[in-house]
């Protein structure tokens, strides 16, 4: 395995399984296949560990289930996001992106910043 | 994702796993890789391989996956229920609000049946299953001697062999008594205006500390105390601790009032203390009687009085009563009547016998508690029995909508729950109002103080109480809930959609199983009906006894005299005069035919002296009674309409006569059989003392018990330990009650108020428990029969309803109405008949089982036998009238045409 892939951050897997089921239900498998395409493998993913985040999502009522029949007729469980789930990814988004945001502007600093003023 | 597949209906058939759905999960999961890996070049081996190393530990993954499923699983499982639950509550109420006649009427009957319950519960509670009122009250044991037929005399001791006994016993913490001669009204509290009675117990110095009794205010009496100076004689300051009830009464709850003195008998008492609410002398030691004050009982007084106090005791932590018996058997031999006379030591022996003082108080009510929570059992039964005919009734009605329910997919489980929910409710709602309902008679019960009842005020709801309560509640629901439940699920549907017209239920078989339960309904209601017929005869009875006195018309007060002077001699001399001028003024009165005196009446607290022994026979130790005496004046026979043959006291029987005396005819029988009593003499201490007449036996002790010897002496040379004014007028007692006050007054101003009470009320007071004990099964009993008849009627009338059509047809074919009304009499009869059959069989069983609590009434008791079969036969002859009146007005055609 590359080592030189990021460090998965804890915490930062929720908010991308909510992610990819804004589109409709997946089964786990689907999950982790968005997950890995769309980050274009940058996460170093033990595929399993994305299961017991997807139940503790479901077991907080972020996400719905049901078994249904995958592509290839196999009986798969499907999740789906729940209006509750939905609220949650809106506003950890907005978190992720307002603290992306601080980091970016931090990093893109050329120079010290003057001293502020104390009166 | 597609609609669910049709393997999916089945999956899960015996239930939710969730163990298997994460491991489904995970397998899926490899599989699809595995698959993609293969359409990706690798060989399946490999590809597996690959696909199970990417996905990392897969069996820590699984048991993270079986815990969160489990929690997650019972949270629903919860959930569910909890959903079901609340659907069912509301389902529930629509449904019975949709039929509110079924659900008054069930209610009703449920509030009836478990608030009698609840409220006998706690009587049993109180009187048998809770300790006395008292800490460690089952060390406390209560030491008297094997009943005997000389009265209190004979069941108490001296304060001689109270103190070797507290000495030489290694058994007790601490040994005590009171006076057992104490009347009640026997102080008067002056110093504020008219003198007011009030009830003062002496006690032993130790009495409420060997009881565990606290007060309030104030403290305890001390030692030095109890040796000290007594209200009787008036040296030094005497003191009284008073109770809690005639604190507030009479003093008003003050606050103050420890170090205070009151005045008792003209004598200035300083009140010690107040005691602690809890604790209720009557209550406990005096049933229907009430104790205002408490004062020392000096012992060296009473020294020479003979056998004054009861004994209490407190055993030692882990002495058991056995123990504690072997204990005064071993010094019984020591104890001495009185020191002084040597040849009194041992006299007690035998006659020192602890039991436990809760055995004392309630032992003997133990076999009416138990038939009295037997009866309300039965009560609850029928109740219950009507209730599941009323279910079932209902169910039967309902039977469709049950049956669409189930084909709409509701389990049966569903549909069980859903009747059990019901009978919950309605049994809930009855708890509820029972309990209501048992609060206002236990309230009611708590303060019918004339009931010598013992513990009564002490009654009260507790958390026993409504744990009883609840659990009865809960249990009946179920059983007779599950009943029509089971019924219901277990029938055909198919049949009962099929099933059309009017009335259309569960057919045949479930009329059989109505039937089974009107005909128990009707048996339990006749053991009920017997029982109440034979406590009901005995208690008849008992009012029918000859009392040997006659109570009505009479009426009797406490008079209050001064005979203070230094010898018997002078007493005597002064006491005369007194009580002449007393009965001649009272018996002045208009309207008042007989009036006399004597010290102690009939059915109250009584007291012997010695032996007198006929002149010129020898009798063995032993071999003669010790009787009751009674100290009376001339007329006190007629007052209180005692029979007399020979001649009564006059007022020359003077000090200085000869002496003379009364005895009553069961003496007569015993020292003269078959000879003329009267003009025999009998010796008392080489003095001989004339028999001048005898009386007809009265009931001293208890209007049940048997009658023991009985003498009577005059007022003018025997001394009296108090005057019981007794009038006998044809004018009502609250009539005559303030012109004898008022002469009582004129002659001595220090007569306090006293109540003037029909004697009446003495004997009411002596069959007291018997008559509580009867008018409540015979409540029961009632109730019963009215449970019963609601019963015949449920099911006649149902019956009628469902054969509407039949007996249109039968009509239309020339049956007449009359033969119509006689059918459904008859099929009335016939559960009756097999109710009352099987129901005598039980009642005998049980009259058995209750022949101790019966007085002069035979178990087999006929016409309590045949009142029961004539009440229930007229009863349901008059519950199936109503449907048979329905039925023969059938009209055919419409009837008919309906269906």
């Amino acid at each position: 395995m590359d080592t030189s892939k990021l460090e998965f951050l804890r915490g930062t897997l929720d908010v991308l399984i909510l992610k990819a089921l804004v589109w409709g239900p997946l089964h786990g498998y689907a999950v982790t296949n968005f997950i890995r395409r769309q980050s274009d493998d940058a996460f170093l993913l033990e595929e399993g560990t994305l299961y017991p985040a997807l139940w503790r999502l479901e077991s907080k009522g972020l996400l719905g289930s049901e078994w249904g029949l995958s592509e290839n007729n196999r009986k798969a469980k499907f999740y789906r996001l729940t209006p509750e789930g939905r609220r949650q990814l809106r506003y950890e988004v907005k978190t992720w992106q307002a603290y992306a945001a601080a980091v970016a502007k931090v990093l893109a600093a050329t120079q010290l910043p003057e001293p502020e003023e104390v009166r | 994702m597609s609609s669910t597949p049709f393997w999916r209906r089945y999956a899960r058939f015996f239930g939710p796993d969730p163990s298997q759905d994460v491991k489904d999960e995970l397998a899926f999961h490899i599989e699809a890789k595995t698959d993609d890996l293969i359409r990706q070049g690798l060989t399946p081996d490999a590809a597996r391989k690959e696909a199970e190393r990417q996905f990392g530990d897969l069996r820590s993954v699984q048991r993270i996956g079986q815990r969160i499923g489990e929690k997650t699983e019972r949270r629903t499982r919860l959930g569910d229920y909890w959903t079901d639950f609340l659907h069912d509550i509301r389902y529930t109420f629509r449904t019975l609000g949709r039929d509110p006649g079924f659900a008054v009427i069930s209610i009703l009957i449920l509030t009836l049946a478990i608030g009698a319950n609840i409220a006998v519960f706690s009587v049993v509670n109180t009187l048998l299953l809770r300790p006395l009122p008292f800490p460690h009250a089952n060390e406390l044991v209560w030491i008297s001697p094997p009943p005997t037929d000389c009265g209190w005399s004979c069941s108490t001791y001296s304060a001689d062999a109270y103190e070797e006994f507290r000495d030489q016993s290694r058994a007790y913490q601490g040994v005590t008594g009171y006076e057992a001669f104490t009347t009640p009204e026997n102080f008067r509290l002056t110093g504020h205006g008219d003198p007011v009675p009030a009830t003062g117990i002496e006690v032993i110095g130790n009495f409420f500390q060997v009881l565990g009794v606290q007060p309030a205010l104030g403290r305890l009496f001390t030692p030095e105390e109890a040796r000290g100076p007594s209200v009787q004689d008036s040296t030094g300051t005497p003191v009284t601790i008073l109770s809690n009830a005639y604190w507030r009464r009479q003093f008003h709850s003050d606050p103050n009032i420890v170090g205070k003195a009151i005045e008792l008998n003209d004598t200035p008492v300083t009140v010690v203390g107040v005691l602690a609410d809890s604790f209720d002398y009557g209550a406990v030691f005096a049933p229907g009687a009430k104790a205002d004050l408490f004062v020392p009982l000096n012992l060296e007084q009473e020294r020479m009085w003979g056998n004054i106090t009861t004994l209490i005791g407190r055993l030692k932590p882990g002495v058991t009563v056995a123990q504690a018996l072997d204990d005064a058997n071993r010094v019984a031999p020591d104890i001495y009547f009185n020191v002084k006379y040597p040849q009194s030591r041992g006299r007690y022996k035998g006659d020192l016998v602890p039991v436990p003082l809760k055995d004392y108080v309630t032992g003997k009510l133990h076999r009416s508690l138990i038939a009295l929570w037997l009866a309300v059992g039965a009560i609850l039964l029928i109740a219950g029995v009507n209730l599941s005919n009323l279910l079932l009734a209902r169910a039967s009605a309902r039977a469709k909508e049950f049956a669409v329910r189930g084909a709409l997919g509701a389990g049966r489980g569903r549909i069980v729950r859903q009747l059990l929910m019901e009978s919950l409710v309605l049994s809930g709602a009855g708890a509820l109002f029972g309990l209501g309902m048992a609060l206002v008679i236990i309230r009611w019960l708590a303060h019918q103080g004339s009931v010598a009842l013992p513990l009564l005020s002490a009654l009260r709801i507790d958390g026993q109480a409504l744990g009883w309560t609840v659990s009865i509640a809960i249990l009946t629901a179920l059983i007779f809930g599950l009943l029509p439940g089971l019924r219901i699920a277990g029938g055909n549907l198919q049949t009962v959609l099929k099933d059309s017209g009017a009335g259309a239920g569960l057919g045949r078989h479930h009329e059989r199983v109505r039937s089974v339960l009107v005909i128990t309904e009707i048996a339990l209601a006749c053991v009920l009906l017997v029982s109440a017929g034979l406590l009901l005869r005995s208690f008849y009875k008992v009012l029918e006894v000859d009392l040997g006195f006659r109570p009505d018309q009479a009426s009797s007060m406490i008079m209050w005299y001064d005979e203070n002077a230094p010898t018997p001699e002078a007493r005597e001399a002064k006491r005369a005069p007194i009580f002449q001028n007393v009965l001649a003024h009272v018996g002045a009165l208009p309207g008042v035919e007989a009036v006399g005196i004597s010290d102690y009446l009939p059915l109250g607290p009584n007291r012997s002296w010695d032996t007198p022994i006929p002149k010129g026979k020898v009798f063995a130790p032993g071999e003669l009674p010790e009787p009751l005496v009674y100290v009376i004046s001339p007329g006190f026979m007629r007052a209180m309409g005692i029979g007399l043959h020979g001649r009564d006291f006059t007022w020359s029987d003077g000090p200085n006569g000869e002496r003379v005396m009364i005895i009553n005819a069961s003496m007569a029988r015993l020292f003269w059989p078959g000879e003329e009593p009267v003009g025999k003499i009998l010796m008392r201490d080489q003095t001989e003392w004339h028999v001048i007449g005898v009386v007809d036996d009265v009931h001293e002790e208890s209007v049940e018990g048997s009658i023991g010897a009985q003498v009577y002496y005059s007022c003018l040379q025997q001394q009296p330990s108090r005057a019981q004014l007794v009038v006998r007028s044809s004018l009502p007692s609250a009539t005559l009650a303030p012109s004898v006050l008022r002469t009582l007054r004129e002659m001595n101003p220090e007569q306090p108020a006293v109540e003037f009470r029909p004697i009446r009320t003495i004997v009411d007071h002596a069959v007291s428990p018997r008559r509580f004990f009867m008018l409540l099964v015979t409540a029961f009993a009632t109730l019963g029969l009215l449970l019963a008849t609601l019963g015949i009627y449920g099911v006649i009338s149902y019956s009628v309803t469902r054969q509407t059509s039949e007996i249109g047809v039968r009509m239309a074919l020339g049956a007449t109405a009359g033969r119509v009304q006689l059918q459904v009499l008859a099929s009335t009869l016939r559960l009756t008949v097999i109710g009352i059959a099987l129901g005598t069989l039980f009642a005998i069983v049980v009259g058995r089982s209750i022949a101790s609590l019966l007085f002069a009434t035979s178990p087999w008791d006929f016409p309590s036998y045949v009142g029961m079969i004539l009440a229930l036969l007229l009863v349901a002859i008059a519950s199936g009238y109503v449907p048979a009146r329905r039925a023969s007005s059938i009209n055919p055609m419409v009837a008919l045409r309906n269906n």
